[in-house]
């Protein structure tokens, strides 16, 4: 009774669709692909070639600084990040690290924008939040297929599955922060005489930033795990230890990957958290 | 010209503004409207003149659409009908630019709780309104540095507003405002916040300032004693609607209906304060020693315009004019008797507030307290009014 019709084509529509973007976009991908690609490796490279015990110092004064003078973070870091080098993994932490900073910036220069539009139009709310879900719930390797299509393999595509599935808090967040913003402030900024992006910077904005960073935060962390993921497609650095580990059925070289990706993401969340805290006084 | 003029303003929130218009014109009350229509009328068809220079108090209880009627002077509400006219320049015509302008050079707003930006520095939002108007950094933080000193921070213009008691944020919002120097203050119980005696204080401030300022101010405040002190003139709204617009003496007078006098009754001084509380020592002359020419001379040193006449114990026996005594004393008259006027309005020691009022309405002279026929004190009509809004000047030895 259920059969009244065949099975609907959906595979095959978005298998072509994504066959007809691959083949009219090309002009836009493959440029996007080799010199973005270029940049990224050159990146990587960059950051890799930095005597690790250079970073560690940079990273462990930053640490302390940003805590607030407190040396918790800096020894931390000084000892997960040496344990990584001791570990072999240096190179793979700087590649990840790469591929996790460039995303996580792609997405907030993106994402704030979108998230600020949402705030000053329920059409773009009603349009956008349904998207947001959408690419939220989508389970997270979807995402890969088309990256493959669009860009092959990579870092490159692995930033593109990045940026779908971290953006949304970003967007969230800033839309959710500017909405926050009490009346009484926006109408004060309005009665003397404000523009909209005058009301936007000297007073909204500055008044979401914590929610805003809270969003950020969120996104930094989804783009480490999907950076993660994204080793299936290609993409270096400690996740592709992981998986040939998985392939491999090596318990202990993944479970040292592994730990290598819990340290940075504790090191990244800490910063990006006393960032907001220490702003936001 | 006047400065603000408010036109048949109404503003209805909701959805079905046009009907509930309509039926506001068939009388409809607020309610009844919004069980019909399930929009609420926020102001109904108000109109009211602020000229230059005035205090201009709307008064009304909580809900009564106050809020609502300032904001659509500064059109942060856009009215459902009517219009607004500054300085005779239609608001409603304007575009967002006119708008802005308006905003920024004539019009400034003090809010209800303060509204002060959080992120900000108290000299940082002082100068918000110089800010936005690309005043170059010197100049505003010049502009806004003087604003604070006259509120008297002006040892505080580092601190943030979470740093300050609910008293100095007031004078910081006060300050922001009159930073731009404006034409027109809009303040939004803009002292409602405020414990009694700071509020106090406050008032006294503003009306300091005031002399100095001659700005126009259109106060908002739910509380009579306030309006009474501060007011050039009241405006008392209900459930949307002007109900009666006058000199703080034609509302205690002659309350438009009972809506305003359940409000004037509430001034409870008017009920406890009697005569001899307000009364101020007598100027006279004696009709058996002095003539008309002593009496001209009593009333130039005193700045009087009327002096009280007794016998040698002070029994009153009426009044004379300054007019009428300089008149005499060209004719030659000795007689005081001769000018004398005896339509002395008097009152006695314990007659209340109120019934003194309705007396010191229509006299031209002031009022003469008496007892057993002689002379006690004289009440002048400022002395009512102040002792109705609460001010200091009242004689407790006498009571
Ligand atoms: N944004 C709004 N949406 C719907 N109704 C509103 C809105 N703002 C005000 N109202 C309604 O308009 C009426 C007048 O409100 P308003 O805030 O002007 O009163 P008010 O006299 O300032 O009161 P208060 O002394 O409590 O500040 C109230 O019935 C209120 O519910
Ligand atoms: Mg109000």
């Amino acid at each position: 009774m259920l059969d009244f019709i065949d099975k609907l084509p959906i595979a095959e529509i978005i298998k072509s669709l994504t066959v007809w973007i691959t083949d009219t976009f090309s002009f836009l991908f493959d440029p996007i692909k080799n010199q973005f690609g270029d940049f990224m490796e050159w990146f990587g490279d960059k950051l890799a070639s930095i005597p690790p015990v250079i970073v560690i110092l940079i990273v462990a004064i930053f640490a302390f600084f940003v805590s607030g003078k407190k040396y918790g973070l800096a020894v931390f870091s000084i000892i997960g990040l040496w344990l990584i080098y001791n570990q072999g993994l240096w190179e793979e932490l700087m590649l990840t690290f790469a591929l996790v900073a460039i995303s996580s910036v792609l997405s907030v220069v993106i994402g704030v924008p979108i998230g600020i539009l949402m705030s000053k139009s329920k059409t773009a709310e009603s349009i956008i939040t349904p998207i947001l879900d959408f690419m939220q719930t989508m389970p997270a390797f979807v995402y890969l297929i088309p990256a493959v299509a669009f860009f092959s393999i990579g870092m490159v595509p692995g930033i593109f599955a990045s940026l779908i599935f971290a953006t949304p808090p970003t967007v969230r967040l800033t839309n959710l922060g500017i909405r926050q913003v009490a009346t009484e402030l926006v109408e004060a900024s309005e009665a003397f005489g404000s523009t909209g992006s005058q009301k936007l910077f000297k007073v909204e904005l500055p008044m979401a930033k914590s929610t805003i960073m809270a969003g950020v935060n969120q996104t930094v962390m989804l783009s480490l795990s999907m950076v993660v993921i994204a080793s299936m497609i290609g993409a270096p650095g400690l996740g592709r230890e992981v998986l040939s580990s998985l392939q491999r059925a090596q318990v202990g070289t993944g479970f040292v990957a592994g730990i290598g990706i819990v340290i940075l993401a504790i090191i990244i969340d800490r910063f990006t958290q006393n960032l907001n805290t220490q702003k936001g006084k | 010209m006047p400065v603000i003029k408010v036109e048949g303003l109404s503003k209805v929130f909701g959805k079905n503004t046009k009907q509930a218009l309509k039926l506001l014109d068939e009388g409809k009350s607020k309610d009844e409207i919004l069980k019909q229509t399930g929009s609420t009328v926020g102001v109904n068809r108000a109109s009211f003149e602020v000229e230059a220079g005035e205090i201009f108090v709307l008064m009304g209880l909580s809900g009564s659409g106050k809020s609502t009627l300032v904001r659509l002077v500064n059109r942060l509400i856009e009215p459902t009908e009517g219009s607004v006219f500054i300085d005779g320049e239609d608001l409603a015509r304007m575009d967002k630019q006119g708008l802005r302008k308006v905003r920024r050079e004539k019009l400034s707003m003090v809010f209800q709780r303060f509204a002060l930006f959080p992120h900000r520095t108290v000299l940082e939002n002082a100068e918000f309104g110089l800010e936005v108007q690309n005043v170059d950094k010197e100049k505003r933080q010049q502009k806004a540095t003087e604003a604070l000193e006259m509120v008297g921070l002006g040892n505080y213009i580092n601190q943030y507003p979470g740093q300050l008691s609910g008293g100095m944020q007031q004078r910081v919002g006060l300050a922001r405002a009159l930073a731009n120097d404006p034409e027109v203050l809009l303040m939004d119980e803009a002292f409602s916040a405020l414990d009694p005696l700071i509020r106090k204080d406050m008032q006294d401030e503003l009306l300091d300032l005031q002399e100095s300022m001659k700005k126009t101010i259109l106060f908002i405040t739910h509380d009579l004693d306030e309006a009474l002190r501060i007011g050039d003139r009241i405006a008392l709204m209900k459930d949307g609607s002007i109900v009666q617009i006058g000199t703080p003496e034609e509302i205690l007078v002659n309350p438009a209906n009972d809506y305003v006098e359940k409000f004037v009754e509430d001034v409870d001084r008017s009920k406890v304060l009697t005569a001899e509380h307000i009364m101020k020592r007598p100027e006279t002359v004696n009709f058996e020693k002095h003539g008309p020419r002593v009496a001209l001379e009593r009333m130039r040193e005193e700045g009087l315009s009327s002096i009280y006449v007794t016998d040698g114990k002070r029994n009153l026996k009426g009044y004379v004019t300054a007019d009428d005594a300089s008149e005499a004393r060209k004719n030659e008259i000795r007689d005081i008797n001769q000018i004398l006027k005896t339509d002395v309005p008097t009152v006695s020691k314990d007659t209340s507030m109120h019934e003194i009022f309705e007396i010191i309405h229509d006299s031209p002279v002031p009022v003469a307290v008496v007892e057993d026929g002689k002379i006690l004190g004289i009440i002048v009509r400022g002395a009512v009014i102040a002792a109705l809004a609460g001010e200091g000047e009242v004689n407790v030895e006498n009571a």
